[in-house]
C-alpha cells in the first residue's frame, strides 16, 4: 500500500465513528463599526504602532512624497506598472537575490490595507512586483489608496485571490526573540514607509 | 550540532533539575510574564474573541471529521498548480523525502524556516546524516542551534536565554559555520539581531533550496500559509529555486475564507500582536515568482493515532500559538526541556502521550502528570482545546496501560484508598484511627503548634508523606471527624 | 430565593474528606453560618470522598464505587452545598465521566439527577440564598487566593470577594498574581513535589508581599499546601477556609483555629 493510501486509510479508520459536527459558527463577522476618517485614522496609527512611519497625501502630491521619501537613497528599484515616475529609479529586470543586495530601497503599490492590525497586503500583481523586490532591499516604501483600506481580516480575506501569492505586512521585520524585547528589522526591510493617499 | 531529546528523564526528575538553574527560572518568569501581558491586552481589544475561539474550534473540528476529502482536495489542488505532492507516514519517510530532493539536486546545505514539523521528525539530524547542512533561520532558532542546544518554547525556542548568553554563543559559534559575529559585539538585543542578518544574509543569497512547514494549507485552493515576523521566512520561500515544506496533516483547513478567524487567534494568542509582522501566502509554483519546483510532503507521524482518540482528537486543533506554554504555571517554572520534547508546556503534555501512544516508556506516560490541571492553558487557547480533560483522560489511559502486571505502589494505595472510601463505616473507622494518632502527637511535649493543634515537620519516610513534607509542614489529623462531631453533638445542637 | 424559602428546600452538607478528617471546623463553620442565615442542614452520614483523587489521578475504576456511593448519599436534595469549589467541580465535571466509563445506564442517570445541583458554598450564598452580607465580623487584614476550580471550573468569579468584601471589620487586601495556581493540584503535590513547591512558595511569596495576616480561600486543600509552607517559613501568616471567615461573629475572639475543641483531648482512651 502506497503511504498516500495507507494514510488515508488510517484517517478512515480513526474518524469512522466520530460524530458528525455542527457548521462552524460565523457570527464573529460583525458589521465594520469605523468608517471615513474614523477608518483612516484607526489605520495610521495601528501603522504607526508598529514604529513604521505613514504620510498621508493627496494624488498629485505623491511624487514630491516619493522623492522625499528617498531622498540621500543611491539605488532604488521599481516593479513594472508603478504608476509613478521615480527619478532615477531602476526596473526589476529580473535582478539576481545578490543584484537586488546592493539596491537600498523599493517602492510598491498595494492591494488592501487593514485598519484593525495596520497591515498592508501585496499580491504581487503590476505596480507591486516579485515577492523578493519588496524583502532584499532595507528600505521600502508601499503606496496604498484611502479607498483600500477596510476595517478588518475578514473583509480583506474577502477580497483577496488566494491564486496570487500574498505578503501581508505589518511594520518593518521584527524580532522578540531575546528577552521577548521588540527589535526592528532583522531580515526585511528594516524601515517602512507607508504613502496613504487621498 | 545534532542536540536531541531521546534519553530525556521522566518529567519530575527533569524538572528537578530544571528548577535548580536559576538563571533559566528568571529569564523565563520574566519572558512568560512579559507575554501574558501583551496578549491579554490585544486580546481585550478584540469583541468577538470568543465567537472567533468557537469558531476556530469547529472549523477544526470540522475538517478533521472529513480530513480524507480534505486532504484529496488538497492534493490535487497542489497538483494542479504545479506543486509535487508528497505523503509520508512517519518521521524516517518524511526526511528521506526531502533527502531525496537535496541530493536531486545536488545540493549540500538548506536553509529552514522555523517549523515544528521537521523539529518534530528530525530533519536537521538526518540530513546532516547525509553530508547536508541545514541552517536555521530565525533567530531564535539560531540561537538554539549555534548553542548546540534544545529548544525549549514553541514561539521562542531560546527563550530559557538571556541577552548575555545569547552574545556569547554568538561569538564563540558563529565563525565556525560562516560570517563571524562583528567584532565588539554588545548585548543589546538590536547589536544581536544586526549580527544575525549579517550572518544569515550570506546563507539566503546563497542557498538554492528552502525547507519550511506551514501554518496552514488551504484545501480548496492548495495555499500554503507561513506566518513569520522576521522576515527569515520571505527570504527562505522566496529566494531558493526549491522549495519543501513539511505539513502535517491536521494543519488543513477547507477554505481560503476560514482563514480569516486563525488569521485572528494566531498572532493576538501567540506573540500578542494584532498582527505579525509577515504572513506570506503562496499556491504552488508562481511563474517568475520565487521557487520554481515546489514539494509539500504531508506528514502522519502518530497524527492519525492521536485522531483515533475520541477524548484527544481535540488536539490537532492545535495552531502552535503557544498561549498555553505561556501562562502554564508548570512551563513557567521547569521550562521546556523538562517535557523531553520539542512540544513542551501544556499542549506538549497531551500531544506527545497522542502521538507516540501511552504505555510504551516512562517518559512520555509521565507528561500527563505535569500538571497541576489549573486549567489556564484551556482558558488561553485560542481553539478551545480542553487540555485539563485531556490530560486526566491520559491519566487514565496510562494507569490502564499498566494494569495487568505487579502493581505500582501508587496503584495499591489508590484501590485501597477506594475501598475505604466506598463505605462510609471503613471511612468512619479509618477517621478514628487517624483521630487517634492525632491526640496522640498532640500530646506529645515540644514541637510546633497552630492553635492548640500540633504541626508535623520532615516526615522521613518513603512515599507521599516525605514528599509532601520536605518542604511543607502538615496539620496532624484532627483529634475528632466532621462526622463524629455531628453524631455525637446532634449536628451541633447539642454542643455542650 | 430568600432566607424564608429556603427553610423549605432540602440542602445535604457534602463535607468532603479532607475537612471530614483533618478540617472538621471548617464543616462545623458552614453548619453554623447556614443555619444563622435560616438553612436547616442535613448531613447525610452515607458520603465519603467524591473520588476525585483517584480520577485526577487516572485511577478511573476505582472511582466508580465512590461515585456509586456518592449519588446514593446525596439523592433527594435540592442542593448539596460543599466548602470546596474542587469536589464541587470533581461532582458536576466528572462524575459523568466516571459514570459513562461504568457501563451503568443506572449511575449515568443518577449522576445526571444529582451532578447540577452541587454547589460551592458563594454560589449557594450568592445565587441560591441571594446574600451577600451575611452578618459576619472579622476585624483582621485579608487576602484572597481563588483556587483555580473555583474560578475556571466553576466561574464562581466574584462572588467570594464579594461576600468578603460585606464582611465588618475585614480589610481585603488584593493578592498579586491571584490567579496563578498555588501548585496544590492534589497528587500532582507529591508526583511532582518540586515543581508543586516551586509555584507553592511563589504564591506564599505574593501572600507576604500583600502584608494581610490572613489568606483566606474556597479550599482547604490548597490551603494546606500554601499554610504548609507559610508554616515552613515561620512567617506568621494564618490560613482560613472562606466559611470560616463567614461563620465569625462578634461572639467569638476571632481565632478559628483547625484544632478540634480541648474537651475532646479528654475523649483519649
Amino acid at each position: 500500500m502506497s503511504a498516500r493510501d495507507d494514510i488515508l486509510a488510517r484517517v478512515r479508520e480513526a474518524v469512522s465513528d466520530a460524530p458528525e459536527v455542527a457548521e462552524p459558527p460565523r457570527d464573529y463577522r460583525r458589521a465594520p463599526e469605523l468608517a471615513g476618517e474614523d477608518l483612516l485614522a484607526q489605520f495610521v496609527e495601528r501603522v504607526e504602532d508598529y514604529r513604521a512611519t505613514v504620510t498621508r497625501c493627496t494624488e498629485a502630491e505623491v511624487p514630491r512624497e516619493l522623492e522625499r521619501l528617498l531622498d540621500g537613497v543611491l539605488r532604488v528599484v521599481v516593479p513594472d506598472g508603478f504608476p509613478w515616475s521615480v527619478p532615477g529609479g531602476e526596473p526589476d529586470n529580473a535582478k539576481s537575490a545578490a543584484e537586488l543586495n546592493d539596491v537600498d530601497a523599493v517602492v510598491t503599490t498595494s492591494s488592501v490595507g487593514i485598519a484593525e492590525t495596520g497591515t498592508v497586503v501585496l499580491s504581487h500583481g503590476p505596480g507591486q512586483g516579485r515577492r523578493a523586490l519588496s524583502l532584499v532591499p532595507d528600505l521600502h516604501v508601499c503606496v496604498i489608496h484611502a479607498d483600500q483600506v477596510v476595517a478588518g481580516v475578514n473583509e480583506a480575506v474577502g477580497m483577496l485571490d488566494p491564486l496570487q501569492p500574498q505578503t501581508w505586512i505589518s511594520g518593518p521585520s521584527a524580532t522578540s526573540d531575546i528577552e521577548l524585547s521588540r527589535v526592528e528589522g532583522v531580515h526585511g526591510p528594516r524601515t517602512l514607509h507607508v504613502l496613504l493617499v487621498e | 550540532m545534532s542536540a536531541t531529546f531521546v534519553g530525556m528523564p521522566a518529567f519530575p526528575e527533569a524538572a528537578r533539575r530544571a528548577l535548580e538553574n536559576t538563571q533559566q527560572r528568571h529569564n523565563l518568569a520574566h519572558a512568560t510574564g512579559t507575554i501574558r501581558d501583551k496578549r491579554a491586552a490585544v486580546v481585550a481589544e478584540v469583541d468577538d474573541w470568543e465567537a472567533l475561539r468557537l469558531a476556530g474550534a469547529a472549523i477544526k473540528d470540522q475538517t478533521l471529521r472529513h480530513l480524507d476529502d480534505h486532504l484529496v482536495a488538497l492534493e490535487a489542488a497542489l497538483q494542479e498548480r504545479g506543486a509535487t505532492v508528497h505523503w509520508a507516514r512517519d518521521a524516517e519517510e518524511a526526511c528521506r523525502i526531502v533527502a531525496d530532493v537535496a541530493r536531486a539536486h545536488d545540493v549540500d546545505e538548506v536553509v529552514k524556516v522555523k517549523s515544528m514539523a521537521t523539529q518534530e521528525i528530525g530533519l536537521n539530524e538526518a540530513l546532516e546524516a547525509e553530508g547536508i547542512s541545514a541552517w536555521e533561520t530565525d533567530l531564535a532558532e539560531l540561537i538554539v542551534q549555534l548553542g548546540d542546544d534544545l529548544p525549549s518554547h514553541i514561539l521562542v525556542p531560546a527563550i530559557h536565554r538571556n541577552r548575555s548568553e545569547i552574545r556569547e554563543i554568538f561569538r564563540s559559534a558563529m565563525g565556525e559555520v560562516g560570517r563571524p559575529a562583528p567584532d565588539p559585539l554588545s548585548d543589546d538585543p538590536a547589536d544581536l539581531a544586526g549580527a544575525a542578518r549579517l550572518h544569515l544574509r550570506e546563507k539566503f543569497l546563497r542557498a538554492r533550496m528552502a525547507v519550511s512547514g506551514a501554518n496552514f494549507a488551504v484545501a480548496e485552493t492548495g495555499t500554503l500559509v507561513v506566518v513569520e515576523s522576521e522576515g527569515n521566512g520571505r527570504m527562505c520561500l522566496t529566494l531558493p529555486e526549491v522549495l519543501v515544506s513539511v505539513v502535517g496533516i491536521e494543519k488543513v483547513v477547507p477554505t481560503w475564507q476560514d482563514l480569516e478567524v486563525f488569521l485572528q487567534l494566531l498572532p493576538r494568542s501567540s506573540t500578542g500582536e494584532r498582527m505579525n509582522p509577515y504572513t506570506s501566502t503562496w499556491t504552488g509554483a508562481v511563474p517568475g515568482d520565487g521557487p520554481q519546483e515546489v514539494h509539500v510532503v504531508l506528514l502522519d507521524n502518530g497524527r492519525t493515532r492521536a485522531l483515533a482518540d475520541e477524548m484527544g482528537r481535540q488536539a490537532l486543533r492545535c495552531i502552535r500559538c503557544s498561549a498555553c506554554l505561556n501562562v502554564c504555571p508548570v512551563y513557567e517554572r521547569t521550562g521546556g526541556h523538562a517535557y523531553g520534547s520539542v512540544y513542551p508546556g501544556p499542549i506538549g503534555a497531551i500531544l506527545n502521550p497522542l502521538l507516540k501512544g501511552t504505555g510504551v516508556d516512562e517518559q512520555t506516560d509521565s507528561l500527563p502528570y505535569a500538571s497541576s490541571l489549573c486549567g489556564a492553558c484551556f482558558e488561553a487557547c485560542p481553539v478551545r482545546i480542553d487540555i485539563p480533560s485531556v490530560l486526566v483522560e491520559l491519566r487514565g489511559q496510562v494507569v490502564d496501560a499498566h494494569r495487568g502486571g505487579v502493581p505500582k505502589p501508587e496503584a495499591v494505595a489508590m484501590r485501597g484508598a477506594g475501598w475505604v472510601l466506598s463505605s462510609s463505616a471503613r471511612t468512619a473507622r479509618s477517621e478514628r484511627a487517624a483521630a487517634f494518632a492525632g491526640r496522640l502527637l498532640n500530646r506529645l511535649p515540644g514541637g510546633r503548634r497552630q492553635g492548640d493543634r500540633r504541626v508535623l515537620g520532615s516526615i522521613p519516610m518513603p512515599g507521599a508523606g516525605s514528599a509532601w513534607s520536605q518542604a511543607r509542614d502538615v496539620p496532624v489529623p484532627a483529634t475528632e471527624s466532621f462526622r463524629d462531631w455531628w453524631s455525637r453533638t446532634d449536628g451541633g445542637e447539642d454542643e455542650s | 430565593m430568600d432566607t424564608q424559602e429556603a427553610a423549605g428546600v432540602r440542602v445535604g452538607l457534602m463535607i468532603t474528606c479532607i475537612n471530614d478528617a483533618m478540617f472538621p471546623d471548617t464543616g462545623k463553620s458552614v453548619v453554623r453560618l447556614l443555619r444563622r442565615l435560616g438553612v436547616e442542614v442535613e448531613f447525610p452520614p452515607a458520603q465519603t470522598c467524591c473520588g476525585q483523587p483517584m480520577v485526577n489521578t487516572g485511577y478511573f475504576d476505582e472511582a466508580v464505587p465512590m461515585v456509586r456511593n456518592f449519588v446514593d448519599a446525596f439523592a433527594g436534595y435540592d442542593y448539596v452545598v460543599t466548602p470546596s469549589g474542587s469536589c464541587t467541580g470533581s461532582a458536576r465535571h466528572q462524575h459523568q465521566i466516571v459514570a459513562r466509563r461504568s457501563g451503568d445506564p443506572g449511575l449515568v442517570r443518577a449522576v445526571e439527577e444529582v451532578a447540577p445541583r452541587v454547589v460551592e458554598l458563594s454560589e449557594f450564598l450568592v445565587d441560591v440564598l441571594g446574600v451577600v452580607d451575611v452578618g459576619a465580623y472579622f476585624p483582621h487584614q485579608v487576602t484572597y487566593h481563588p483556587t483555580c476550580h473555583s474560578l475556571r471550573m466553576l466561574g464562581v468569579g466574584d462572588r467570594p470577594t464579594r461576600l468578603l468584601g460585606a464582611v465588618r471589620g475585614l480589610r481585603l487586601v488584593e493578592l498579586p498574581a491571584a490567579e496563578q495556581c498555588c501548585g496544590f493540584g492534589g497528587t500532582f503535590a507529591v508526583k511532582n513535589a518540586d515543581t508543586s513547591v516551586a509555584m507553592g512558595s511563589d504564591k506564599a511569596r505574593h501572600v507576604l508581599d500583600t502584608g494581610a495576616e490572613v489568606l483566606v480561600a474556597g479550599d482547604n486543600s490548597c490551603l494546606m499546601h500554601i499554610g504548609g509552607i507559610l508554616s515552613r517559613q515561620r512567617s506568621g501568616i494564618r490560613v482560613m477556609h472562606l466559611a470560616d471567615v463567614l461563620a465569625s461573629t462578634e461572639g467569638d475572639a476571632g481565632q478559628t483555629g483547625d484544632a478540634g475543641p480541648a474537651k475532646t483531648e479528654e475523649m483519649l482512651p
